[in-house]
């Protein structure tokens, strides 16, 4: 491998994990905001214009408190469940496209240069699953580690409900596997732009609707966010698995949810909104032009996917555990079953020879 | 294909920097003021009695044992769903997709025996 190769690379590392980051900041401040309009309130306008500064306010006061570690948690762990719920987090985008990649990708003197961390890696969405799913170790291991029956009990909740949901998760996509053939992203989306009707798409939405509305119930429950926050669960648990944290290791797990959210979106975004895909660029175009108008393109649908997310965390009430549980048990995972099947004999009898 | 696996690799020597990072920061220039209620579990205020690290009820055994089998099942069907839609154009479609119904109805019959003995009741 070429000097340049991992050259390009780091850069590509530094300016995902860096610019993420940085979103991070903006989406919570963007949370207080929509959350504010829900509750026709204000919101934060104190720190600068229209609280844009808000995010510096809250970085340096996560730095600048004390870090309390209780006297009776298990400190290794107590430690290392932030570090894990960051780890996780950003590395789960490894393989998430962000633009064309693989055989997409522009190129420059006849190198492609993908807009994905780690290109025509083949296991492709099997990998960001696995990493979801070690993701729940910082939420068991914190609420472990805690010593604190708040934070036990949500850990307990939150592991049960974790595996409960990674299962319709996972069936969910297979549709969308078995019609491009691929379990790599970037082939999820050149699909869906190939395969369009005229001017209807062929997105995810459009082609596995049973599917889509599987997943984003599934991944609501993968990030922790209300409707299903019982891991967190203010009125009953105080704060559920980080009760006993505060500053900055409390401000890890913060991080590790939000990069959590900006990852379901983009794997929404791209699975079942056609990724890049838009009526003006086709996956012809490997110009340098349409690639940043395609990069452009999914930053976009993620923006308003994350800004669907808040807005469900204050629409939808929290479920109780029971109802949780039976949605995930006796819902979502016989529907998934069952949109397996009907995708698998609509292949066989538009597609099937003989 | 080695080199890609790399980057994820690389990309995981950047996370743990991430991490590890602030906590370095935070412990170089937080303040640190010891107290003994300050070292307390937190609870309402009162000092908290009793173990925490108890035993808890069985049916997180019961959903974890069920995930297993779901969970395992979900990863065989992968490698089947990329193919598939290959060799249904070869011609093998019927019998493949036989086979799969096959698979997936013996799976929903253990989710259904698990349903009819209650396993999925939450109580």
């Amino acid at each position: 491998m070429a000097t340049w190769q991992i050259a390009v690379i780091l850069v590509k590392i530094f300016l995902i994990v860096g610019l993420f980051q940085g979103a991070v900041a903006y989406m919570i401040l963007l949370e207080r905001k929509i959350a504010a309009w829900a509750q026709d309130r204000i919101g934060p306008n104190r720190c600068g214009p229209l609280g844009l500064l808000q995010p510096l306010a809250d970085g340096a006061k996560m730095l600048l408190k004390e870090d309390v570690i209780p006297g009776y948690v298990n400190k290794p762990l107590y430690i290392l469940a932030p570090a894990i719920a960051i780890v996780m987090a950003t590395i789960g985008f490894a393989v998430v496209p962000f633009g064309p990649a693989g055989l997409d990708a522009p190129t420059v003197n006849g190198n492609p240069i993908h807009f994905q961390i780690a290109p025509n890696v083949d296991i492709g969405i099997l990998y960001v699953f696995a990493i979801g799913s070690l993701a729940v170790y910082a939420v068991i291991l914190g609420g472990y580690a805690s010593n604190n029956k708040y934070s036990f009990l949500g850990g307990l909740r939150n592991s049960a409900q974790i595996i409960s949901y990674e299962i319709p998760l996972g069936l969910s996509v297979l549709g969308m596997v078995m019609l491009a053939r691929s379990l790599e992203l970037n082939d999820v989306m050149s699909w869906q732009d190939r395969n369009g009707l005229g001017p209807i798409p062929a997105w995810g939405v459009f082609v596995q609707p049973l599917a889509f509305l599987i997943f984003l119930v599934s991944a609501f429950a993968e990030t922790n966010r209300l409707p299903f926050d019982l891991a967190e669960a203010e009125q009953e648990l105080v704060g559920g698995f980080h009760t006993e944290y505060s500053a900055m290791k409390f401000g890890m797990f913060f991080l590790g949810e939000y990069l959590h959210v900006i990852t379901v979106s983009f794997l929404t975004v791209i699975l079942f909104f056609g990724g890049w895909d838009a009526p003006f660029l086709g996956v012809e175009d490997t110009s340098w032009i349409a690639a940043v108008l395609k990069v452009g393109v999914i930053f976009f649908k993620v923006t308003l996917m994350v800004i669907f997310i808040m807005w469900i965390r204050w629409t939808l009430p929290r479920f109780r555990y029971d109802q949780l549980m039976n949605l995930a048990w006796k819902a979502l995972i016989p529907l998934a079953l069952l949109n397996l099947v009907v995708t698998m004999v609509l292949i066989q009898l538009f597609r099937g020879v003989g | 294909m080695l080199p890609n696996y790399g980057f994820i690799g690389l990309l995981l020597l950047a996370a743990v920097a991430f991490a590890v990072a602030p906590l370095v920061v935070v412990a170089l220039v937080a303040p640190r003021k010891w107290s003994v209620e300050k070292g307390e579990a937190y609870e309402c205020g009162v000092r908290t009695t009793g173990e925490t690290w108890v035993r808890f009820r069985i049916q997180y055994y019961v959903y974890a044992l069920l995930f297993l089998v779901f969970d395992i099942e979900t990863i065989f069907l992968y490698p089947w769903a990329v193919s598939y839609l290959g060799l249904a154009e070869a011609g093998f479609g019927l019998f493949v997709l036989v086979e799969m119904v096959v698979f997936l109805v013996l799976l929903a019959v253990a989710l259904v025996f698990a349903w009819a003995a209650g396993d999925l009741r939450w109580v």
